[in-house]
C-alpha cells in the first residue's frame, strides 16, 4: 500500500464524520433554502414549491432582515473592539509586576466566561431596571436623571453590548496574558535602557508582538459576536421596537417558531456569507500588514 | 452569540462528548421502551397522553379515578414544558411518532387540521349520549370546529379581562365598573386626574398582543377576509379598534412599557402604578397570592367594555384532540369524555384554578361564590375564536409588533392598518396558492 493511500485509509473513517455529519446537513440546508418548507410542506411534499433565489431576494427587501442586519453590525462594529480593549487592559493590568492578588483577580475577570447568560442576564435586568435599579440609583447620586436602559430603543443595545463585553472579556483576557508571558522580558530591559516609557513600550513592544494572538482573538470575538442570541432573547426577546433583534434570532423565528425552514435557511446562508467575507477581509489585512 | 463562544473554548472534547451521551441516552431509552413495551402485557389498552405545563403535573391525580372506571385502558401520562409544547408536537408529527391524544392550545388547532394530523370526533359525540355540547359556552367550543367538522373538545379557557383596583377607582370617582368604550375612557381619564404624572390608568404590556387582539376581537368585522385569504386590518372596525389602543397611550392612561421592564406586575399593580390590568384568569390565584392581606377587598375583576356595551373577547384556552395516527382512537375519546364530565371539571378547578369551558361545572360552590372569576363566567359566553387559520399566531405577532410602533407615536392607525394588511398578505400568500390547488383539483 502507498503512503498515500494508507493516510486516506487513515483519515476516512474522520472525514466520513465529517462528511456525513456536517457536509451532508449543509447542502441538505443550501437545498431548502431554495424551497419554501414549511407546515404545508410537512404535511405533504406536495405543497413543497421550488422557489429559486425568491428566498434571498424576499429577504433582502424585507426591512426586518435590514433592521436586524444593521443590529448585528452594530452590535459586532461596537461590541468587539470594545471587548479587545477591555480584555487586553485587563490582561495587561494583571501581567504587571505590581498587580497584587494575581490569581483571585484572574478568576473573579474569568468567572462571569462560566456562568449561565440565563442566570446572568435576569440579574442584569434587575440592576438596569428603570425604577429600582442599583444603575440608575448610582447615576441619581451624581445627578443623572434615570434612563430606560432596556425600554428605550436607542439605549437596549448599548445595554446588550455592556452585558456581553462583560460576560465574555474574561475568555480572551485569558488568551492575552498567555500571550503577554510569551513575549521575553529583555525586549521590554532594551527599551527601558534605550529610555522608553511605559506607553511606548506597549505600543512599540507589547502590541506588535501579540499581532497574530491579537488577529486570533480578533476574529473569534466576532464570529461570536455575529451570532448575537442568547443576550437579546434572555433580556429583551428582540425589542423594544426590534432594537435588539439580531440576525440569528430573525433565523429562530423564522425557523422554529413559525416552521418556515426554507426562510431559515436562507438566512443562515446570508450570515455565513457576511461572516466569511468579514474573516476574510480581516485576514487580508492582517497578511498585508505583516501579522500572522 | 454564546454558542459561538462555547465552541471556541472545548474544542473537540466538547463536540464530541454530547454526542456521545446522546448515543447512551438513545440507548438507554430504547431499553426502557423494551421494557414498558414488555411490562404492557397485562392485557390493558395503553394510551399516551401528553399534557403540557403544571396541569401535566396535576391531572396525574385525576388519572387513577378513571382507571379504575375503564379497568381495560392503562393511561400513560407524559408532560411536557409548555416552552418546547409546538415543536415537540410538530417534530413528533414529522417523525410519526404523535401520542393518541393531547390537550392543544386552541390557536394551534387549524395548524393541526391543515397538517391533517387531528381526528374528527363528531362520530364519537354522536355515539356518546351523555355527552352534552350545548352545555359548553358557545365561542370556546366553536374554537374546536372547522368547515362544520368537530376537531377539538374544549379542556379550560382562557380570555382576556380587566382586573381593576376598587379603591382608586372609587378615589377617582368610578363607582360602576364602565360597560362601554366611551364609559372606560372616562373612568381612566378620571383615574389619570387622581393618580397624576409616574402613575396610570391602564397597563397594556407592549409584548403581548392580547390586550389590542381583545378590543379588535369586538369588531363585527373580521380580521381577515376571503376565507382567510387576506388581511381585512383596513377595516373601519380594526381601525377604530387601534385609535381606541392609540388613545391610551397618547393621554398616557396608559404606560409605554413592556412586561420585561416591570420587574414584578402584582407588586406594582398593589402599588397602585396602573388601575387596569388586561389579563387572564390565572392571575385570580397570582393576585390572591402576592397581594398583602390588607389589599385583598381593593381588586376585582370586571367584563371587558365593547366598542358600545358590553363586548366580545378571545377564546383561548386548550382542547382535547385525537391524532389521526392514533391506534386507539376509543380509548382516547373515552378518556377525554372522562376529563370533561362536569363533576371532573370541577375537581380540575380545585386542583389548578383553571376556568372549565362548559357552564354546569360553574354552578359548584367553588365557582359560583368566587366573586373574581364572575366576571370571566360572564365574559365567556361572549368569547369569540381568533380567525381559524393556520399562520393566525404569526399574523397576530405582527398585530402586537405593529401596535407597539403605535404605542411608541411611530406610526399612525391608517399607516398601521395598511402595513398589516401587507404582512398579513405576505404571510397567507402560501395558503391562497393551496386553496387555489385545492380549488383546481377539485374542479376538474
Amino acid at each position: 500500500m502507498k503512503a498515500a493511500t494508507a493516510g486516506w485509509v487513515f483519515a476516512a473513517p474522520a472525514l466520513l464524520v465529517i462528511v456525513l455529519f456536517f457536509g451532508l446537513p449543509v447542502l441538505a440546508a443550501l437545498a431548502l433554502s431554495l424551497t419554501d418548507f414549511d407546515i404545508y410542506a410537512l404535511a405533504d411534499l406536495d405543497n413543497l414549491r421550488f422557489v429559486g433565489l425568491d428566498n434571498y431576494v424576499g429577504l433582502l427587501q424585507n426591512p426586518l432582515f435590514w433592521k436586524s442586519l444593521g443590529n448585528t453590525l452594530y452590535f459586532v462594529a461596537v461590541g468587539v473592539p470594545l471587548s479587545i480593549a477591555m480584555s487586553l487592559g485587563a490582561a495587561v493590568l494583571l501581567h504587571s509586576r505590581l498587580a497584587r492578588f494575581k490569581p483571585f483577580f484572574r478568576t473573579a475577570f474569568f468567572a462571569p466566561v462560566v456562568t449561565t447568560v440565563v442566570a446572568v442576564a435576569v440579574i442584569w435586568r434587575y440592576l438596569f431596571h428603570t425604577r429600582y435599579g442599583l444603575v440608575n440609583w448610582g447615576l441619581s447620586w451624581v445627578g443623572i436623571d434615570p434612563v430606560d436602559w432596556l425600554g428605550d430603543p436607542n439605549w437596549a443595545m448599548p445595554t446588550i453590548i455592556l452585558f456581553a463585553v462583560w460576560k465574555n472579556f474574561g475568555y480572551n483576557m485569558i488568551i492575552f496574558l498567555a500571550g503577554l508571558q510569551s513575549i521575553p522580558e529583555d525586549l521590554y530591559e532594551a527599551a527601558r535602557i534605550d529610555g522608553a516609557g511605559r506607553w511606548k513600550q506597549f505600543r512599540h513592544i507589547t502590541l506588535p508582538m501579540l499581532g497574530p494572538v491579537l488577529l486570533l482573538v480578533a476574529i473569534l470575538t466576532m464570529a461570536g459576536y455575529f451570532q448575537l442570541f442568547a443576550e437579546p432573547y434572555v433580556m429583551t426577546q428582540g425589542g423594544p421596537l426590534e432594537s435588539t433583534k439580531s440576525v440569528l434570532y430573525l433565523m429562530y423565528e423564522e425557523g422554529f417558531k413559525w416552521w418556515n425552514l426554507g426562510n431559515a435557511s436562507a438566512v443562515a446562508f446570508l450570515l455565513f456569507l457576511l461572516m466569511a467575507a468579514t474573516t476574510s477581509g480581516l485576514l487580508w489585512l492582517a497578511r498585508r500588514r505583516g501579522i500572522e | 452569540m454564546g454558542s459561538g463562544f462555547r465552541r471556541n473554548d472545548g474544542g473537540i472534547e466538547t463536540v464530541i462528548r454530547p454526542s456521545l451521551l446522546r448515543c447512551l441516552t438513545v440507548l438507554c431509552m430504547t431499553l426502557l421502551l423494551a421494557v414498558a413495551c414488555t411490562r404492557k402485557q397485562d392485557g390493558r389498552e395503553v394510551v399516551t397522553f401528553w399534557v403540557m405545563g403544571y396541569e401535566g403535573q396535576v391531572v396525574a391525580q385525576l388519572i387513577p379515578e378513571f382507571e379504575r372506571l375503564h379497568p381495560g385502558i392503562k393511561v400513560r401520562l407524559q408532560q411536557l414544558p409548555w416552552l418546547s409544547a409546538h415543536e415537540k408536537l410538530l417534530t413528533a408529527f414529522a417523525g410519526d411518532s404523535l401520542p393518541d391524544v393531547s390537550p392543544i392550545g386552541n390557536t394551534w388547532i387549524p395548524e393541526f387540521i391543515a397538517l391533517g394530523a387531528i381526528e374528527p370526533l363528531d362520530a364519537q359525540l354522536a355515539a356518546t349520549p351523555g355527552f352534552d355540547v350545548a352545555d359548553y359556552f358557545p365561542g370556546i367550543w366553536d374554537s374546536g370546529r372547522a368547515d362544520g367538522v368537530t376537531y377539538a373538545v374544549p379542556w379550560y379557557v382562557e380570555t382576556r379581562l380587566p382586573f381593576y383596583r376598587t379603591d382608586i377607582l372609587a378615589e377617582a370617582g368610578v363607582t360602576q365598573p364602565p360597560q362601554s368604550w366611551d364609559e372606560w375612557r372616562t373612568a381612566m381619564a378620571a383615574v389619570k386626574r387622581e393618580v397624576g404624572p409616574g402613575r396610570y390608568a391602564i397597563l397594556l404590556p407592549l409584548n403581548e398582543f392580547e390586550p389590542l387582539l381583545s378590543l379588535a376581537i369586538q369588531q363585527p368585522e373580521p380580521m381577515l377576509r376571503d376565507g382567510g385569504r387576506y388581511g381585512n386590518f383596513r377595516s373601519q372596525g380594526f381601525r377604530d379598534a387601534l385609535g381606541f389602543y392609540q388613545e391610551m397611550f397618547k393621554q398616557e392612561w396608559a404606560p409605554v412599557l413592556t412586561n420585561n421592564q416591570i420587574s414584578n406586575v402584582w407588586d406594582e399593580f398593589g402599588n397602585g402604578m396602573f388601575s387596569y390590568y388586561v389579563s387572564g384568569p390565572w392571575n385570580i390565584a397570582r393576585f390572591k397570592e402576592r397581594l398583602p392581606p390588607a389589599q385583598q377587598g381593593d381588586w376585582m375583576t370586571m367584563p371587558l367594555p365593547g366598542p358600545d356595551g358590553p363586548g366580545a373577547s378571545l377564546a383561548n384556552g386548550t382542547s382535547f384532540v385525537v391524532f389521526r395516527s392514533s391506534r386507539h382512537k376509543q380509548a382516547a375519546w373515552t378518556l377525554i369524555d372522562y376529563l370533561s364530565t362536569p363533576q371532573v371539571q370541577a375537581r380540575f378547578h380545585a386542583l389548578t384554578g383553571n376556568l372549565p369551558p362548559r357552564r354546569s361545572p360553574w354552578r359548584t360552590p367553588a365557582l359560583a361564590n368566587d366573586v373574581h372569576a364572575r366576571a370571566f363566567r360572564e365574559q365567556l359566553e361572549r368569547a369569540v375564536p381568533t380567525p381559524k387559520v393556520p399562520e393566525w399566531e404569526r399574523i397576530a405577532s405582527e398585530i402586537g409588533l405593529v401596535g407597539e410602533q403605535v404605542a411608541n407615536g411611530r406610526m399612525s392607525v391608517d399607516e398601521a392598518a395598511t402595513e398589516l394588511d401587507r404582512r398579513a398578505d405576505k404571510i397567507l400568500e402560501k395558503r391562497r396558492w393551496m386553496l387555489d390547488q385545492a380549488a383546481q383539483g377539485a374542479s376538474p
